[in-house]
């Protein structure tokens, strides 16, 4: 309400005035009554505030008209939402859901850490130094000299300059990306990517192109292109960053990145690779570093890697680590660390224990994919359910070999299969999404893991039980 | 005052008294405010008292000249650095990448260079104990001007913390209080490895929702592991696209993402100003969506219970009547205001003496007043089941790790009373006598303070750019950390102390804290308020005793 729409009011006043009680004429109205209130005039006209009155009387009839949607749309009309499983006790090796005592093949404690004695006490020493919260963020007065320590030993561990710690493991990459990539920047991202990749792809606003999952030629294919349209406008091109966004362990399919080819095309494109490894931190690797260390690749020439801590770590929050050059950007403009309170000391305490525990015991790492292989082999055949993911992968998928129509009855008769085998001790989970907001929903699996505290007949009897289940209820 | 003012004040419309503010010179702009008790015709119970002092116009050019002097010996000094003159000692980008896209654009370094790196040392000063009412700094030192720092191994001790987010004291190690929590570390371990729909929602998440819901006096609740992603990952699951956000302006980073990620249309409305929001709702139910002019499917108002750099209290009774006179739905994060204001702890809602069923969505943190991490949505019992269903958290994020879910349970128990001990609600007078008594010193030795006369967050205005880096040293050397924050968290002109004041401060750390500001309020010229205050109460109404009023 500017004072040259009033003015024009003024002058065309009578034809303006009958148009009619657009949302406009009123507004015009109620502007030169503004002007006019500050001025300090008495309104005295009878035939103004007869329109004036008009229009606001039409305002008030739409404003009472108008129905907004419920906050939430009303649920009654769906079958009532499946609740939780309880987990009463901790969630380790031995867990009890809802009542009954099984063997934990769901959570991801994949080193056995989350009830060890040495990390609990570790927590516990340091509660009693520093209580449990930070009460602050990083900035004022939230750093401990544990977050430091943590920092330190973890880039140390994974070899790389500098790391930063986060409070929230999903909050590590979705503040990551943004960091780095704004508007106008390029993305080349897996379609399998995780949904915490794809929350910080859509709060950094830049372009996004998808590749077909863990296909180098398709990769290579919209690179090209891209290159391509740079020498169109070579400008423009010398200030858009390009970024290229994989997981190392993909949690949706249990694949590996192929990371020396991605090494290649990155210094063939100039692109740079940020590396989100929740999955293969402390699994790959012979000495757990991961998927670089997997593929012998020197970890310099990945700008960006990100995991979390509540995999084989069996803690709360995430990490990211590499060159300071790329690290240190991040403590002034990662959403998520300056704007968050940091990390409780006490898992921080808890987290370096592990971190201990992991650079002592070597062997762990071996016996693990030993185990993953020994399961993956014996869940092999069975009728009607397919193994989705590497022999070496700790967190795999069963998926169903032939859907039976619709998303709701596959997810009802793995739900039925994952009954079946909760009844008789062995806890496993369906994987969940949010179906309407992931762009690629992967089709629906039951997910299972194998940690390193399963003995091998536990591994035994939960395949014979997979198999028994998928007999009974798929044929 | 009352000569000029026909009517009693309770009639006076939100228009007039802009309009009558706006006609007043500046030097009685704040003193009406502050004398000015309107009720709104009953929607307040008590009057609410908030100032916002405007400084005089030297100082705002005297900032003005401080920024341009270090613009121009920033120009200077990359200059320098180009030329080989003076070393740099930033990060360098690797040999073999050197032509690839530059990763950071050069003058979005610019502030960080040379304006940042000079008043570092105030920031991430790391602590090695408890962040009690005192605690032990980490010595640390810079050789190179603030380029890096070194650890010099020793710690001073007995610092007053003035900057930490410890309301009501929980933040505290004594053994017997933590035995819940040394308990449940026992029995849970510190991770969960899994999120709340799948094999993630353990016994002691369910007794802690209970708990909040019991504690807030709503239906339902639900935790989450971090205050931050609450916000972000839960606005998204409420409203889309074809929905209207109607967000503070000066709201949190986390509300603004979270606004951002749900693709809403997002329209801001001036700080607390309720004349903003109402044109805001009119034009919206009136106009529609933009170019279509459809309707909106869901109106929702974003607004904070205290805001953290202002310190300024929500204008709660009126936001709840414009909300339903327009049917919009309201979001209130209390994250500062949980366990900080009201009688018994309760937040805003208590404080304005409202139903909590008049808020749709009541979010808020564990991290503040509880002296634990989290956060948590509470509301109808409809809300929260959605969420369980459809919150990104729910399905993608750990959940709470136990310990830190039984620190809540413990400080929530302490403060309603279940413990069969008052320490909860003595602590929470503490908090209010502690806030009445640094602002009424800070307010008559002279200092402009922003914010309600009742919200434990006070600012404290510094104004020049120098000033906010001498403030914070000379502070550290009289052993009292304080938080400083300017540009950008702040506008450019408006850099700040900000004072968290705790319920375990006890008044001899106060009065430390305040001669310790006194003199250095003197020695740094930092007294910038206009108007003289007595400590003794007003007797009388007048304030001229002219004959010929």
């Amino acid at each position: 309400m500017t004072l040259a729409p009033a003015d024009a009011g003024q002058q065309q006043d009578g034809v303006r005035a009958t148009v009619g009680v657009s949302g406009d004429g009123a507004s015009l109205l109620r502007a030169q009554a503004n002007r006019e209130l500050k001025e300090g005039i008495k309104l005295k006209t009878p035939k103004f505030f007869k329109k004036l009155t008009a229009s606001m009387n039409e305002i008030e009839e739409i404003i009472e008209e108008w129905q907004p949607e419920p906050l939430v749309p009303r649920m009654s009309k769906e079958k009532p939402a499946p609740s939780y499983n309880i987990v009463s006790g901790p969630p380790c090796h031995k867990i009890t859901v809802n009542g009954k005592q099984c063997i934990n093949f769901a959570s991801f404690n994949f080193l056995g850490l989350l009830d060890n004695d040495r990390v609990k006490n570790q927590a516990l020493q340091s509660l009693r130094k520093y209580g449990v919260g930070t009460c602050g963020p990083r900035g004022f007065y939230g750093t401990f000299d544990v977050h430091l320590e943590l920092e330190d030993r973890l880039a140390k561990f994974m070899r790389t300059e500098e790391a930063i710690i986060y409070s929230y493991g999903f909050a590590t990459i979705a503040s990551a990306i943004p960091a780095y990539s704004k508007r106008g920047d390029i993305v080349f991202v897996d379609e399998a990517a995780c949904f915490s990749i794809q929350k910080g792809l859509q709060a950094s606003r830049s372009h996004i192109k998808y590749f077909r999952h863990n296909d180098m030629e398709d990769l290579e294919r919209i690179l090209k292109q891209q290159e391509l349209e740079d020498q169109k406008n070579p400008r423009k091109a010398r200030v858009t960053r390009r970024f290229i966004v994989v997981e190392g362990l993909y949690m949706n399919t249990g694949a590996i990145c192929p990371l020396p080819e991605l090494v290649k095309l990155k210094y063939k494109y100039k692109v740079r690779i940020f590396l989100e490894e929740s999955l293969s931190f402390g699994v790959l690797g012979q000495h757990g570093r991961g998927v670089t260390e997997h593929f012998g690749v020197n970890i310099d020439d990945i700008d960006l890697i990100s995991a979390n801590m509540e995999n084989s770590l069996a803690s709360v929050g995430g990490f990211c680590c590499g060159r300071s050059f790329v690290i240190d950007h991040q403590r002034l403009s990662g959403q998520g660390y300056c704007f968050s309170a940091s990390l409780p000391p006490m898992l921080a305490s808890a987290a370096i224990e592990a971190l201990n525990i992991m650079e002592e015991d070597q062997d762990i790492f071996r016996l693990l994919r030993d185990k993953c292989k020994l399961i993956h082999k014996e869940l092999q055949g069975i009728s009607g359910l397919k193994v989705v993911g590497e022999s070496i992968s700790p967190a795999f998928h069963l998926q169903l070999e032939q859907s039976s129509g619709s998303r709701e009855s596959d997810v009802r008769i793995l739900n039925r299969i994952v009954e079946y085998c909760m009844d008789r001790k062995i806890a496993l989970t369906q994987a969940h999404y949010l179906e309407k907001e992931e762009k690629f929903l992967p089709p629906p699996s039951i997910r299972v893991v194998v940690t390193v505290e399963q003995t091998e007949e536990e591994l035994e009897m939960a395949a014979n039980l997979i198999k028994e289940a998928a007999q009974n209820i798929l044929q | 005052m009352s000569r000029g003012l026909a009517r009693s004040e309770e009639e006076l419309t939100g228009e007039e008294v802009t309009v009558l503010r706006e006609s007043l010179a500046p030097r009685w702009r704040d003193v009406f405010l502050q004398h000015l008790h309107h009720t709104k015709g009953g929607l307040y119970k008590r009057p609410f008292t908030e100032s916002f002092e405007q400084a005089p116009l030297y100082v705002a050019v005297l900032t003005y000249m401080g920024f341009g002097v270090v613009t121009l010996f920033g120009y200077f000094r990359d200059f320098l650095r180009a030329w080989g003159f003076e070393k740099c000692n930033l990060a360098q980008e690797r040999e073999e990448q050197k032509d690839f896209v530059p990763l950071y654009q050069d003058f979005e370094n610019f502030y960080t260079r040379n304006l940042y790196m000079r008043v570092r040392d105030n920031w991430n000063r790391p602590i090695c104990s408890l962040p009690g009412p005192q605690f032990d700094l980490m010595e640390r030192v810079s050789d190179d001007y603030n380029w890096t720092f070194r650890h010099t191994g020793k710690v001073i001790d007995g610092v007053i913390n003035m900057g930490s987010y410890n309301y009501l004291g929980f933040a505290e190690n004594d053994p017997t209080f933590l035995t819940s929590v040394e308990e449940s570390n026992e029995k849970y371990g510190s991770g969960v490895c899994s999120t709340r729909q799948e094999m993630g929602n353990l016994d002691i998440h369910e007794e802690l929702e209970k708990l909040v819901a019991t504690f807030l006096g709503v239906e339902s609740a639900m935790t989450f592991g971090m205050g931050f992603a609450t916000n972000a990952m839960n606005i998204p699951a409420l409203v889309g696209k074809g929905c209207l956000i109607l967000s503070d302006e000066l709201n949190h980073t986390s509300l603004v993402l979270g606004a951002r990620l749900s693709g809403s249309t997002i329209r801001v409305f001036k700080h607390n100003n309720m004349q903003s929001l109402e044109k805001l709702l009119r034009d919206a139910v009136v106009h529609g969506q933009p170019r279509s002019h459809r309707p909106w499917k869901k109106i929702l108002i974003i607004v904070e219970g205290i805001y953290s750099m202002e310190g300024s209290i929500v204008r709660l009774p009126e936001i709840i009547a414009l909300k339903k006179k327009y049917k919009a739905y309201l979001y209130l994060d209390e994250a500062h205001s949980i366990g900080a204001v009201g009688p018994t702890g309760r937040g805003v809602v208590e404080f304005f003496e409202l139903d909590p069923r008049d808020i749709d969505v009541l979010m808020g943190t564990f991290t503040k007043s509880f002296g634990s991490s989290g956060g948590y949505i509470a509301g109808k019992k409809e809300l929260v089941d959605f969420l369980r269903l459809h919150s990104h958290s729910a399905v993608y994020a750990t959940s709470m790790s136990p310990p830190v879910a039984e620190q809540i349970l413990r400080s929530m128990k302490c403060i309603m009373g279940l413990d069969g001990t008052t320490i909860g609600i003595q602590r929470v007078r503490r908090l209010a006598e502690n806030t009445r008594y640094f602002r009424q010193r800070l307010n008559e030795m002279g200092f402009i303070i922003y914010g309600h006369e009742e919200s434990p967050v006070v600012p404290l205005l510094l104004f020049m750019p120098g000033k906010v880096g001498a403030f914070a040293r000379e502070m550290l050397k009289r052993k009292i950390g304080v938080v400083v924050v300017g540009f950008p968290a702040t506008p450019i002109t408006e850099a700040r102390a900000r004072f968290c004041v705790s319920a375990a401060h006890t008044t001899p750390m106060l009065d430390k804290v305040l001669n310790a500001l006194d003199e250095l309020g003197d020695h740094l010229v930092l007294k910038y308020s206009r108007h003289t205050r007595s400590s003794r109460p007003e007797l009388y109404d007048e304030t001229s005793f002219e004959m010929d009023d």
